[in-house]
């Protein structure tokens, strides 16, 4: 390994090791005292942002052409390990509050992100097809993590089930493309393509056997029935976890793969990708209206944003639109993220022990009662819908601009039409907390009225000044082509 | 020009200041918060009176303009951009006249959750004044957004029974409209490469080919706020929910954006589509002015009545635009501020009424005002006006689109205008008809005999809106004079494609 080789992977090999420190030295933290772990997580999360940062601007190839590491990558790394830091926020008092406290909580949620930062910078298949593993393992247990619970560990099943079957497409689709390019590398299956020596048969259905894999990974529609579930049944941290870092990590590979190695390919399979971003927009808007579990409402609203990521897939299609399409998905993730993390954090805050306190009628009062959390929620609602004043209002605009510039009107149209129809299950929030008289439990713990009222400040405050955040997801796309 | 006290700037975002006091009182220092928001609102008003004084009134362009890069990416320019003009300043002045007038009117109308109500108000007023302000596509479309927000939390916290659902479908109506005119937005910005109005009037070659599609987006958005026939029916529900003083700004102001929407962009931006569908849309707002005028004379509500009345006052105002003769167009902005001052004035005295008595129903009244003189004297001035008796506001705006429509070449034919005419009628009918019911005849119930007359604050809340239906009845000159000049410049872009098509 060379001193290259090591400094590409440094941010993952210190989180891994912190991550396994962590494990034996908290047999030695008493149990009433697992705030230390908690705490002890978030460090090294946090030295994590900054070895990242250190990163910023370089682009290598490192390990044979194993892995990549360029400002796209980083920018994810430090996606997922923000992302973290803030899932641990929001669980400290919540695993506490259910009686589920246990210290390898926080080191899964770490070596699951040590998986994700592997597949943000993977250029190899093989590498890729490790890190999807190496992520989605921990994050099995973490569904399950509030066991005996019933839902908990049904969760746990569903998720374990569907993602081995999803990992066999996956694995099947790099077989594929192994025998029609005789290689498993990013930069063997371009020459190979290039040198016109591949057959094309096995390589598209690998390529649309991947796609398929990958699908289930992020949630897009038809490949999207078990979010919901898992979404529910999860502790609530974990969800909020899945719903942001899965996400982002599903789409940075995909991106990776399909825009730098298959890029003739991107154009013959923009067909498929144009019907699943239409139909996922569709499916997770439209089942999202009836959901009484805020959950499960979150859980479909996330489905709806998978499909709008998707869009920028389709726009990336076009060479001319591919870097602008590329940073609107990154500004779109991080606008989706920072919301996301923040509407979880008052559905932790208002959750009872036993699955209460999730339903619709559980927030009526709370905008009265607690103005603050309420404001909070409200800019998250109307930040999801996409209405100005809130970065989710920039994520949209970006988003379809780039689909518009890419000559994808009709796909704009459906995403706009279906943000529609997100209004009106967003808005219903609102209603029930503002317009209905209720006498709401709410849980008051620090770290997750930082989270809530801290990411509402953000999502208004980059609004107003949208334009640094993009100059940043601007610059992250440069090295990917 | 100094950015801090750019009176564009201040006028706009004034009254966020009240909105940073007011998050610190306690909920209960319900007095201290309903005085500082009249306090800022009353500012400003006085705001918007030094940006008047600043105003040349003889200049077509746009003036005390502001420009100041807000977001660059290859290819993509949005600015903050806002000025003023003819078209616009009356607006702004309305907006600024109304808001304190509305806020004294919830004195005793509104005793739960003030703070939030007040908030919520200021806030809305900073949008409003935004939307007319705003030259920057993207900004106006951030601004036009925004107002729905605080009028959604108003019209379904502190508004009638059937509340959430007025609210919502107030909030789903708009946002249909404004989906389809963020994508043309995008569509513009696109093609020429940059979303203020300045530039795009002069690219507007490179989006020539598109406009019936972009005309039609901008459209349906600015004629479900109007609202136009058959895109109204939001309107009675959320007028009949809202709060006195939610009605007022959402009749006075909020339905104005719609008209001034295809003043500012429509027709300016689309010249040529604009020709092509003047017609059409000028059926529209005939079948809107009978159609508001026929449904408002069934009502038996009284507040039902007058939104209804609104959907056929609105009608002239898009015949007027859609006419496209100086004069027409004048008359439309014009109508704008005295719909503005009438029909705010007719929804404080029904709200009045509707704090003493806690009904609209007009069979629960009858002769009072034997009981109220003042509140009888003043309601009679204002149904007057509203009906456009020759001497009041209304009068000057109808009579001066109906005479400018009557020989519109764009309309091509004085039928439009004849039809129309008889919306005049119409509107003396269901309006004295309201009156007589009301106050005119015996005292039938007797809940009525110990009806309480007007004080002092509700007269200090109607005599500002009186004073300035009698000033433009009267001598309406003045306020020409600052809207025709940018009507003239408008109105002289579009009759070249005018010329073109005939």
């Amino acid at each position: 390994m060379t001193q290259a080789d090591f400094y590409s992977i440094l941010p993952i090999l210190t989180i891994l090791l912190w991550a396994l420190v962590l494990l034996v030295a908290d047999l030695w933290i008493p149990k009433e005292r697992k705030s230390m772990t908690a705490l002890l997580a978030a460090v090294g999360l946090a030295v994590g942002v900054g070895l990242s940062l250190s990163q910023v601007g370089q682009t290598a190839l490192t390990f044979k052409g194993m892995l990549m590491l360029d400002n796209f990558a980083v920018f994810l790394n430090i996606i997922f390990l923000v992302s973290g830091i803030l899932a641990i926020a929001l669980s400290y008092d919540y695993l506490k509050r259910m009686g589920i406290e246990r210290g390898e909580y926080y080191v899964l949620l770490m070596f699951s992100i040590a998986g994700m930062m592997l597949l943000s910078q993977a250029y190899n298949l093989i590498v890729v097809f490790l890190a999807i593993e190496f992520l989605s393992i921990p994050l099995y247990i973490l569904a399950g993590f509030a066991r005996p619970r019933l839902e908990s560990e049904e969760a746990a099943l569903k998720y374990f089930l569907l993602g081995t079957f999803s990992s066999g497409f996956l694995l099947y689709g790099i077989a594929l493309i192994f025998g029609a390019t005789r290689s498993t590398g990013l930069e063997g299956i371009m020459a190979s393509l290039s040198g016109g020596e591949t057959n094309m048969v096995l390589f598209v259905a690998g390529a649309a056997l991947m796609l398929v894999g990958f699908g289930f990974k992020v949630a897009v529609a038809p490949f999207h029935e078990w979010a919901p579930d898992v979404y529910q049944g999860s502790p609530t941290p974990a969800s909020a976890f899945m719903a942001v870092s899965v996400k982002a990590a599903g789409f940075a590979v995909l991106l990776r793969i399909f825009l730098t190695a298959f890029p003739t390919l991107a154009q013959q399979l923009m067909p498929v990708a144009w019907g699943v971003a239409a139909l996922t927009m569709l499916v997770g808007n439209v089942l999202a209206i009836n959901q009484t579990n805020l959950k499960r409402l979150l859980a479909y609203s996330s489905i709806a944003h998978a499909g709008y990521l998707m869009m920028a897939f389709v726009s990336a299609s076009n060479p001319a639109q591919t870097g602008q399409a590329v940073s609107a998905m990154l500004y779109y993730l991080v606008a989706y993220g920072l919301t996301t993390f923040g509407a979880w954090a008052v559905v932790v805050s208002l959750e009872q022990a036993e699955g209460k306190g999730l339903e619709l009628e559980d927030y009526a009062g709370v905008g009265q009662k607690y103005p603050w959390l309420g404001a909070a929620m409200l800019v998250f609602m109307l930040s999801l819908s996409g209405i100005p004043l809130t970065i989710g209002f920039w994520g949209k605009f970006f988003l379809f601009r780039t689909t518009v510039e890419a000559g994808f009107t009709s796909l704009a149209l459906v995403g706009l039409f279906t943000s529609l129809v997100s209004v009106f299950y967003y808005l219903r929030v609102v209603v029930y907390m503002f317009m209905r008289p209720g006498e709401p439990r709410v849980r008051r713990d620090g770290w997750l009225s930082l989270v809530a009222v801290g990411a509402a400040v953000a999502v208004v405050l980059l609004s107003v000044l949208p334009s640094r955040l993009l100059d940043i997801a601007a610059q992250a796309v440069l090295r990917l082509q | 020009m100094n950015f801090g006290i750019h009176p564009l700037l201040l006028v706009t975002f004034f009254p966020l200041v009240g909105v940073l006091v007011i998050l610190f009182f306690k909920t209960q220092q319900k007095i201290a918060i309903r005085w500082t928001a009249l306090a800022t609102s009353l500012v400003t008003f006085g705001i918007s009176l030094w940006m008047l004084a600043q105003f040349q009134p003889g200049t077509a362009g746009m003036q005390l303009e502001l420009r100041v890069p807000w977001l660059r990416l290859d290819g993509l320019a949005i600015d903050f951009y806002l000025g003023v003009d003819g078209l616009s300043i009356l607006m702004v002045l309305l907006t600024a006249l109304l808001t304190p007038i509305a806020i004294l009117s919830t004195w005793s109308a509104v005793e739960d959750r003030v703070k939030g109500f007040m908030i919520f108000f200021l806030l809305l007023e900073v949008g409003m004044t935004g939307v007319f302000l705003a030259l920057d596509l993207v900004l106006f479309y951030v601004f036009w957004e925004f107002t729905l927000i605080p009028m959604y939390f108003l019209i379904g916290i502190w508004g009638g029974e059937r509340r959430i659902y007025a609210a919502v479908k107030f909030f789903l109506f708009t946002m249909a409209g404004s989906l389809l005119m963020l994508l043309a937005i995008l569509v513009i910005g696109f093609q020429t490469g940059t979303f203020a109005w300045s530039d795009l009037l002069e690219k507007r070659e490179l989006f020539a080919a598109a406009q019936t599609w972009l005309f039609l987006a901008f459209g349906l958005a600015f004629a479900i706020k109007v609202p136009m026939f058959p895109l109204h029916t939001w309107l009675p529900d959320a007028h009949v929910e809202a709060p006195t003083a939610g009605s007022v700004i959402l009749a006075g102001v909020l339905l104005k954006m719609g008209a001034y929407g295809f003043l500012r962009f429509n027709l300016p931006l689309f010249p040529e589509a604009t020709v092509k569908f003047a017609p059409y849309m000028a059926i529209l707002a005939i079948i809107g002015i009978i159609y508001g005028a026929a449904v408002s004379y069934a009502q038996k509500d009284m507040k039902k009545l007058v939104a209804y009345s609104s959907v056929s006052h609105l009608g002239f105002v898009v015949l007027g635009t859609f006419a496209l003769t100086a004069q027409s167009v004048s008359g439309s902005v014009l109508q704008m501020v005295n719909h503005g001052l009438s029909t705010g004035a007719l929804f404080l005295i029904v709200g009045m009424l509707y704090e003493r008595r806690h009904t609209r129903e007009m069979s629960a009244f009858g002769g009072v005002w034997k009981v109220v003189p003042v509140m009888g004297a003043l309601m009679l001035v204002v149904t007057l006006s509203s009906m456009g008796l020759p001497g009041l506001n209304g009068f000057v705006g109808e009579f001066t689109i109906l005479l400018g429509s009557f020989g519109s070449q764009a309309l091509g034919s004085p039928w439009f205008a004849g039809v129309a005419t008889l919306g005049v009628i119409l509107a003396a009918v269901y309006l004295l008809v309201m009156f007589e019911k009301v106050f005119l005849g015996p005292v039938k119930v007797e809940a009525n005999l110990t009806l309480k007359d007007l004080n002092v604050r509700e007269i200090v809340t109607l005599v500002p809106l009186l004073i300035l239906i009698f000033w433009i009845g009267l001598y309406p000159q003045p306020f020409f004079n600052l809207i025709n000049p940018s009507v003239e410049n408008l109105v002289s872009m579009v009759s070249s494609a005018l010329l073109a098509a005939h």
